[in-house]
């Protein structure tokens, strides 16, 4: 199926990651009368031209690309909040609170929204800062990391993704090194053992 | 069977009572079967209600467009449900997929295989058989009488050593969904793991939290 990560097992597409931000709730403002919807996901509307309601951001997509509505843009993508964090960004190592699908969200709506979102160059130009100044912290960060577990606050889908197939066989290899004393080498599936052990620039690759 | 719906025990959680469709459980049983590195227990129940529901819509949109509704409400229709369609298929997708890579792992213990559903059974049965002659006929007959099983190098072997297995010490990323204690991990993982915030996103290796996943206390993400 489009869209399918088969490649690795355990990694998502982007595309899969933005099916999973199209969940999310944004306010529309529909200019159309129209009934509930009983969805699968969840019941929506009635809709009433003017009343603003809470759907799924795929469904207000679809409205808006229909012309049947006006998407409002949430909250934290106004320009005073994106000045907020991106200067908190800028002023801490640690990750500015976020919704965790910030990135899938503002390009959606920036691709099917535009004029409904105010002064959108501002807004897209300070979410692109805070993006390039997020995923900056997010590689100097992967430089520090040597414990068992981490832990990361605030970071966001498309962060996460990006690094988990390296940090994970990163912190598989320290994991396993920091224990080879103590255990025998129990590990059947010898194989995937050298590239590990012995070509740890080949896992360098970005996905 | 142990861990027979870990759903069940999600639904203990009284806000998740209330505001959990099964569209939202299809999805985290999905994302889970992404990310975990071994198969995980099927969730029979939830996919025969999503099935049910499925059917449901199906049957409405048919009606809907012989009835003459409004094109816009039939086509959004359509969406909700092809959404649906694409996750219930990805995660049966996706456990076919590490069906096929564990073959041999899984059929070994009786505590894997009862984590497939029926048919996923048969699949397996099927292709271990397949997978079992083909290697037979091309190969293993003509090998020295010591080395023809498929699952030792040689009958020397104390162990099964050619059955790739999952490798359970992966790294995984998971958020917890309450806050997590020592009680609530395995006690021999005690020194690398004792507690876990609410909500705060943890790379953590497989094996450590492979309890609290599968009581419903923990997603991967």
């Amino acid at each position: 199926m489009a869209g399918q990560s088969d490649s690795h097992l355990s990694l998502f597409s982007p595309e899969e990651v933005e099916f999973m931000a199209e969940d999310e709730l944004v306010e529309i403002v529909p200019n159309l009368r129209m009934d509930s919807l009983n969805f699968i996901c969840g019941d929506y509307g009635p809709f009433y031209p003017q009343i603003a309601t809470q759907v799924p951001l795929w469904l207000a997509v679809a409205l808006k690309k229909r012309g049947k509505c006006t998407i409002r843009p949430p909250q934290w993508m106004s320009i005073e909040n994106l000045t907020r964090v991106l200067e908190g960004e800028r002023d801490s190592h640690a990750f500015q609170p976020l919704p965790f699908h910030y990135v899938e969200i503002s390009r959606l709506l920036f691709d099917h929204a535009r004029e409904d979102i105010p002064d959108i160059y501002m807004v897209r130009s300070l979410i692109e800062d805070i993006r390039d100044v997020r995923f900056h912290k997010v590689e100097t960060n992967l430089e520090k990391f040597t414990a068992s577990t981490v832990t990361w606050k605030n970071m966001s889908a498309m962060e996460v993704n990006i690094i988990r197939a390296f940090s994970g066989r990163a912190l598989q290899a320290f994991y396993k090194h920091e224990n080879e004393h103590m255990m025998p080498d129990t590990d059947r599936t010898q194989d995937r053992q050298p590239q590990i052990l012995n070509a740890p620039k080949r896992n360098l690759k970005p996905r | 069977m142990a861990g027979e719906e870990s759903t069940s025990a999600i639904m203990d959680d009284h806000e998740t009572l209330i505001s959990t469709t099964d569209v939202e459980l299809l999805k985290r049983a999905w994302r889970n079967e992404k990310a975990a590195p071994e198969i995980l227990q099927y969730e029979s129940s939830l996919v025969q209600r999503i099935k049910e529901q499925i059917e449901l819509v199906e049957q409405n949109v048919e009606m809907f467009e012989g009835d003459g509704i409004d094109p816009l409400t039939v086509s959004l229709y359509q969406m909700d449900l092809d959404r649906t369609q694409f996750l219930l298929r990805s995660y049966l997708r996706v456990r076919l997929q590490k069906i096929e890579e564990y073959l041999f792992h899984i059929l070994k213990t009786d505590e894997h295989l009862n984590r497939l559903s029926k048919p996923e059974q048969m699949f397996a049965r099927r292709c271990t058989d397949d997978l079992g002659n083909h290697l037979d006929e091309t190969v293993l007959s003509k090998l020295p009488d010591n080395y023809q099983s498929v699952l030792k190098q040689s009958i020397t072997s104390e162990e099964d050593d050619m059955v790739p297995a999952p490798r359970l010490d992966t790294f995984v990323i998971c958020k917890a969904k309450q806050y997590l204690s020592s009680i609530d991990f395995e006690p021999e993982y005690s020194m690398e793991i004792t507690e876990m915030e609410r909500d705060l996103l943890t790379f953590a290796c497989y094996k450590f939290i492979k309890k609290p996943l599968e009581k419903g206390k923990i997603d991967l993400v």
